[in-house]
């Protein structure tokens, strides 16, 4: 199905480094997203998956490296510049406006929009009972409508390239089922996806590229299915402590005691 | 009906106190700025005032006409520069920083316009007066400022509840990351926050010069009854703040009432029950 990559990647991370205070939470990661990919960072918590799509949308600055957005280089964009150039973040936790009406964070989602395919009623065939409850206050909504709203007010911006931020974090399956199922309409659209996703099984599915990090260095890439479900284990949870610790049973047992 | 009399003028002085109040409520509920300044800000729009007729031959209303947008442009200088700058070290710096703010204002008035009492004046407009019987009498000017502050929170409710922009400030004090998210530059909207909150502070000085003599420290006086109408009225609710200065204003005259010496003790008291009783005020926070 996939030809040859005749045009270069649409986004475009290099060498990216990126401290909390002392602690190094990104280590020389590089990351190239073709246009029209959905490209799945998985990790442990405190692998860095987080820290990585804040610091592509601006949040956190990087102590060194480079992100480059269609050829140009925008590590020292503000946020708000990021997403007129097409890179819009749905954050971890959701993050609606509580005291805004759900029709309010949506027009706020839309006031630097670039020119595209989604307005309102683009969304609201999405998600089509949003219209119904547009008058409500965001914090009223559960968890999983939240999360489908904050989707929304993204999308208004028309972004080039969507993060999404642990779209299943605190929802029961079957509603991340249900957000999940709305992602297929978003790629046909031409927006290309970076998520990031602690439940991998979901990842695979939804991916055409699974990007693994491990202590804020990246362990594995490559296509779901290449990837052998040994090897995502290993990436995700660290190769060297299983080995060391089948090798050397007696010191893996001093040092648990 | 001297009790009734007492409630009419406390409702018009909670007029003036709510007027004061508000730009104190936004800049805390938007940017989490205690401006410790505000009231040496308002002390500064009347020196401006007295400063300006004399020399220019203005009539007075077109001191205020002139006076509110520079003190709006003022606002949002001062806060893309100085105050962007000690927020983005930390709360404490902020309130250090406004807290210098008003002790410099303080000094330079002093060392300018001299300690020596003054008072705008409005020539007969502001001893005119209606009685409504034998006991009740309602000064024009009260009641004119009364009507602005109404007038000015409501405006300010309608351009929070209503605009794009007031739309956008909202969402900036809800979530500030967030709202950079959506493509918000939340410094230029603080910017903009500010200068409505100081355009606020300049009419609140200038009614607050013609109703009364001031000093240059009246302000800090002054400051203490804005505070008060806020967290009676609950932090950043518009609405809440006129109700909060209209409760601190009639507490006070009918503590005047009882005995002239307890009009202070009535305010305080009040506030500090609602403290207790209610802490985030009647109104809990938040704008509508």
């Amino acid at each position: 199905m996939s030809g040859p990559e005749v045009a270069g990647p649409l986004l475009e991370v290099r060498e990216l480094t990126v401290y909390h205070g002392q602690l190094r939470a990104l280590d020389a990661i590089d990351l190239a997203v073709a246009p029209g990919e959905t490209y799945a960072i998985i990790g442990a918590n405190g692998a860095g998956k987080s820290t990585l799509l804040r610091t592509i949308a601006g949040l956190h600055h990087p102590r060194a490296g480079h992100i480059v957005l269609d050829g140009r280089d925008i590590t020292r964009e503000p946020p708000d510049r990021r997403l007129a150039g097409g890179i819009a973040l749905v954050p971890e936790g959701r993050r609606l406006f509580p005291s805004l009406t759900v029709e309010e964070n949506l027009l706020v989602g839309m006031h630097k929009a670039r020119t595209g395919p989604f307005d309102m009623q683009r969304v609201f065939d999405l998600f089509p009972w949003i219209p119904g409850r547009r008058k409500q206050r965001a914090s009223q909504l559960s968890g999983g409508e939240q999360q489908a709203v904050a989707i929304c007010r993204a999308l208004l911006a028309n972004p080039r390239v969507l993060l999404l931020d642990e779209l299943s974090l605190g929802l029961a399956p079957i509603v991340v089922r249900r957000i999940y199922e709305v992602l297929p309409a978003l790629v046909a659209e031409g927006v290309t996806v970076l998520l990031v996703e602690q439940d991998v099984a979901q990842a695979r599915q939804v991916a055409t590229r699974v990007h693994c990090l491990l202590e804020g260095r990246t362990s594995l890439t490559g296509r779901p299915d290449e990837l052998t479900a040994e090897q995502i284990e290993e990436a995700y949870f660290g190769v060297s402590s299983v080995s060391s610790r089948s090798s050397s049973p007696s010191s893996a047992a001093g040092t648990g005691g | 009906m001297e009790w009734v009399n007492a409630i009419v003028q406390g409702i018009l002085t909670g007029g003036f106190y709510a007027l004061f109040a508000c730009g104190l409520s936004l800049m805390f509920g938007v940017m989490g700025i205690i401006n410790l300044a505000h009231g040496d800000l308002a002390i500064i729009a009347a020196y401006v005032a007295i400063a300006l007729i004399p020399t220019t031959h203005l009539p007075m209303v077109w001191a205020f006409v002139v006076i509110v947008p520079i003190f709006a442009v003022g606002g949002y200088v001062i806060q893309r520069t100085l105050l962007q700058a000690s927020l983005d070290r930390s709360p404490f710096t902020t309130l250090l920083v406004t807290f210098g703010l008003s002790v410099i204002i303080e000094n330079v008035l002093l060392e300018v316009f001299t300690a020596n009492g003054q008072s705008i004046t409005i020539g007969t407009l502001i001893t005119k007066s209606f009685a409504v019987n034998s006991t009740i009498t309602i000064s024009y000017f009260s009641l004119t400022v009364l009507g602005v502050a109404i007038v000015v929170l409501g405006g300010i409710q309608l351009f929070l509840s209503r605009t794009s922009t007031g739309r956008l400030i909202r969402a900036v004090a809800d979530d500030r990351e967030a709202a950079q998210l959506v493509g918000a530059n939340y410094r230029h909207v603080f910017g903009i926050a500010a200068a409505i909150a100081f355009a606020t502070v300049a009419l609140a000085g200038l009614s607050y010069g013609t109703l009364t003599e001031f000093v240059p420290t009246s302000g800090v006086t002054t400051l203490l009854f804005a505070f008060e109408s806020v967290v009676i009225g609950g932090i950043g609710n518009v609405w809440g703040t006129l109700v909060g200065g209209v409760v601190l204003g009639v507490s006070q005259q009918i503590g005047a009432q009882i005995n002239p010496a307890y009009q202070i003790l009535a305010g305080n008291l009040v506030f500090l029950a609602v403290l207790a009783i209610r802490p985030r005020g009647l109104f809990g926070m938040r704008t509508a």
